[in-house]
């Protein structure tokens, strides 16, 4: 087995979107994918007359729970316990692993099934297991296709999105073998046949897995009930056949009322997959003898969301529910990709979610984690899509203001170079600007609640619509130069960029 | 400090702008549904959108269409759950019928109050095991709630719905759906619903678009759902 792959180590974000701008296949399949989904999205979205109002519900509920998130986490325990469920509580990564490392152990199996889970990426669950000699085997078709090729998720719905068929087929031919059933002889690049190849290669591992982890999209704090989306039927068989089941879920997933879901199951398939509904949704309350898991675990996680809860305008990134909406329509990470943010959560979400997860309030985060909060030109696109209306761009300049608070001269190189990676290009610059002209308007001229008192004193003009270059010029004084390292871009159209952004 | 007090602390602390009586709004102003008129055509045509096989068949008619596609598909073995009205079935050949016994009312009188300790299905010879489910050629279920304006079936282990595992392994699912229990929208179908039960809410057949955002019908779930309508 080849070791885990890491985000670990990844260059800053300037850094790594430069290497992957100039990757002509990597980018026309990004192209086609975050416009595909985007106009499914757009169409379903478009049947519904109250979206609206279904969005403002979405972030009052959310917010709603936030600001009481303790009597929530606890009424949930309360409610899974009755149920016959196990709760956990693990204040970081470090204590979750070790959790489940524990329970798969009490069992004692040295194999997990594992339904597709962005926190147990978060807090590199796979790997952690590995070191305790249990392996984990990722079911989704794309975590599959990202675990056999020892390779990163780019993306929150389609981790592969960066994979084109002949790729996956030859990762498939190479590697299936050395982790179970191989890949059938003669297998074609066609993507049935590469289906069909998935559903072989993990059939008999369903069949046979005693213990399964998996994340959770919704915990109902009133009833206790998990709620788990997904499209392939792998979440279904690692939620129902095995006999222990493990869910890690992030403490800001609570939703009050089991009515409550009735607007996130109206959000979350119309934003994420652009479907009405996705083919199948699990819900299930502690243990069902006879039916599913006999032994139930809900490992509750904090790592790091406390801090996040802690600053009154960051908090809202909590709110999200992972459609992944947001990175399809940015104009920023349809040209890099997912890697290049250098963490399971990529996109706008990415940069405002994970810089507060690692403590960039502290002004003790690490280069790549400073840069991201610039990965961004604050069109605003992404606070548009946003089902539960995140105001991503309102958090992107709070967190600049932290970075240059507590970073030096470290997170000053990365935003400069992340000024140039965003406006050396013509065109790329005209498509950042014809989203934000659109956008602008949606968005509030002084920041709302506690983050207002910032920009009053900055004397912003209009917060979401100023570009980076502004807000270098207002905190500097000088347009930003250019680092020798790239002489061969063009120069800046300083005059358009000054133009466009008045 | 144990980390579930450590935790609830940082909650506490992190919260410390918010006063202790708090109570913020949720305006419920959406819609309680989308349609009111022609609901179970809408279903029809959501179900088809998903590529799944749909006939609306009148009561007295169901079990030789049931017969009629267990013929079609060329099933010689349907696993039926504990619950199934025995006229769906009464058009099939003997041997065809593979019954499981698992039956949620014998387990819970629906208070969660009230969980009994109750005999797994190991230890039941009546409750058909994962490698014989395997083996089925398909399943015939009735369903709880349908749901049009999405398209979707809610099982919730009811009678002739079973337990989880057997509308997922065999992979051919024939579905019982009653006109009557068409809804317009999911929060009308929420209020149908118990959330004690195990629920499983299906639209369409298990699909995948994670390469190149083809559509592929069918990766671990049953690849072909077909649905008789019962007016
Ligand atoms: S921030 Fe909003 S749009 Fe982005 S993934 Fe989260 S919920 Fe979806």
């Amino acid at each position: 087995m080849t070791s885990p792959p890491t985000f670990l180590g990844m260059p800053p974000f300037p850094e790594a979107a430069r290497s992957a701008v100039s990757n002509p296949q990597l980018r026309h399949n990004l192209r086609k994918a975050t416009h595909t989904i985007r106009d499914k999205r757009a169409h379903v979205v478009g049947e519904l007359s109250d979206w609206a109002e279904l969005r403002a519900a979405g972030a009052a509920i959310k917010d709603r729970t936030l600001r009481r998130l303790d009597e929530y986490l606890l009424a949930a325990e309360a409610a899974v316990a009755a149920a016959g469920g196990t709760v956990h509580w693990a204040a970081d990564a470090a204590e979750a692993n070790r959790i489940v490392a524990d329970l798969v152990r009490a069992t004692g199996e040295t194999e997990v099934v594992k339904v597709k889970s962005m926190v147990t990426q978060e807090i590199g669950l796979n790997e952690a297991l590995a070191a305790e000699g249990i392996r984990a085997y990722e079911t989704d078709l794309a975590e599959l296709i990202v675990q056999l090729g020892d390779d990163l998720p780019s993306h929150i719905l389609v981790p592969a999105i960066h994979r084109n068929r002949a790729e996956i087929r030859e990762i498939f031919v190479r590697e299936m073998a050395e982790w179970g059933v191989p890949a059938p002889p003669g297998l074609s690049d066609e993507p049935a046949a590469l289906a069909e190849a998935a559903r072989r290669h993990l059939r008999e591992r369903f069949l046979s897995a005693k213990v399964a982890v998996s994340g959770a999209n919704f915990l109902v704090a009133e009833t206790g009930t998990l709620v788990v989306v997904e499209s392939e039927g792998n979440g279904r068989m690692c939620l129902t056949l095995p006999e222990t089941l493990i869910s890690v879920v992030g403490i800001e997933k609570v939703v009050p009322t089991w009515a409550d879901l009735e607007v996130f199951l109206q959000l979350l398939p119309r934003s994420s997959t652009g479907e009405r509904m996705n083919p199948y949704t699990s819900m299930w309350t502690g243990v069902t003898p006879g039916d599913g898991p006999r032994d139930f675990h809900l490992v509750l996680l904090d790592n790091g969301r406390t801090d996040v809860l802690a600053d009154t305008t960051g908090r809202q990134a909590l709110r999200c529910i992972r459609c992944s909406a947001c990175l399809n329509v940015c104009p920023v990470y349809e040209r890099t990709g997912g890697h290049a943010y250098g963490s399971v959560y990529p996109g706008p979400i990415g940069a405002i979610l994970v810089p507060q997860l690692r403590g960039v309030a502290t002004g003790k985060v690490d280069p790549q984690t400073a840069s991201l909060p610039y990965a961004s030109s604050l069109c605003g696109a992404c606070y548009e899509v946003c089902p539960v209306a995140i105001d991503i761009p309102e958090v992107l300049v709070h967190l600049r203001e932290q970075v240059v608070e507590g970073g030096g001269h470290r997170a000053e190189r990365a935003a400069m170079r992340a000024a140039e990676w965003v406006f050396d290009d013509a065109k790329r610059l005209r498509t950042v600007q014809r989203v934000a002209a659109r956008s602008r308007r949606l968005l509030p001229r002084r920041a709302p609640g506690p983050g207002a008192a910032w920009s009053d004193s900055r004397a912003l003009p209009e917060v979401p619509a100023q570009s980076f270059r502004d807000w270098w010029v207002r905190e500097r004084g000088a347009p930003p130069a250019r680092p020798p390292a790239a002489p061969a871009q063009p120069p800046v159209e300083k005059n358009r960029i000054e133009e466009d952004d008045r | 400090m144990s980390s579930r007090a450590a935790i609830l602390a940082r909650v506490r602390r992190a919260l410390a702008d918010v006063p202790s009586d708090d109570d913020f709004p949720v305006a419920r102003d959406y819609a309680r549904a989308h349609v009111a008129e022609g609901v179970l055509e809408l279903f029809v045509a959501h179900l088809r959108d998903y590529r799944a096989v749909v006939h609306e068949v009148a009561e007295d008619a169901l079990p030789d269409a049931v017969a009629a596609a267990v013929e079609r598909r060329g099933a010689r073995t349907v696993v039926t759950p504990a619950g199934l009205p025995p006229a769906w079935t009464a058009g099939l050949a003997e041997g065809v019928c593979l019954a499981d016994g698992w039956a949620y009312e014998q387990l819970y009188d629906n208070s969660i109050n009230n969980r009994p300790t109750v005999a797994d299905r190991a230890d039941r010879a009546d409750i058909l095991t994962t490698s014989t489910l395997d083996t089925a050629d398909g399943v015939l279920t009735a369903a709880a709630v349908g749901i049009a304006e999405t398209g979707t079936i809610v099982l919730d282990a009811g009678p002739g719905q079973g337990r989880r595992a057997l509308t997922l392994v065999p992979d051919w699912h024939l579905c019982v759906m009653r006109a009557a229990d068409v809804v317009a929208s999911v929060p009308q179908a929420l209020e149908r619903l118990d959330p004690g039960r195990p629920l499983t809410w299906i639209s369409g057949p298990s699909a995948t678009s994670d390469i190149e955002l083809d559509r592929v019908e069918g990766v671990h779930g049953p690849r072909t759902l077909e649905v008789l309508i019962v007016r």
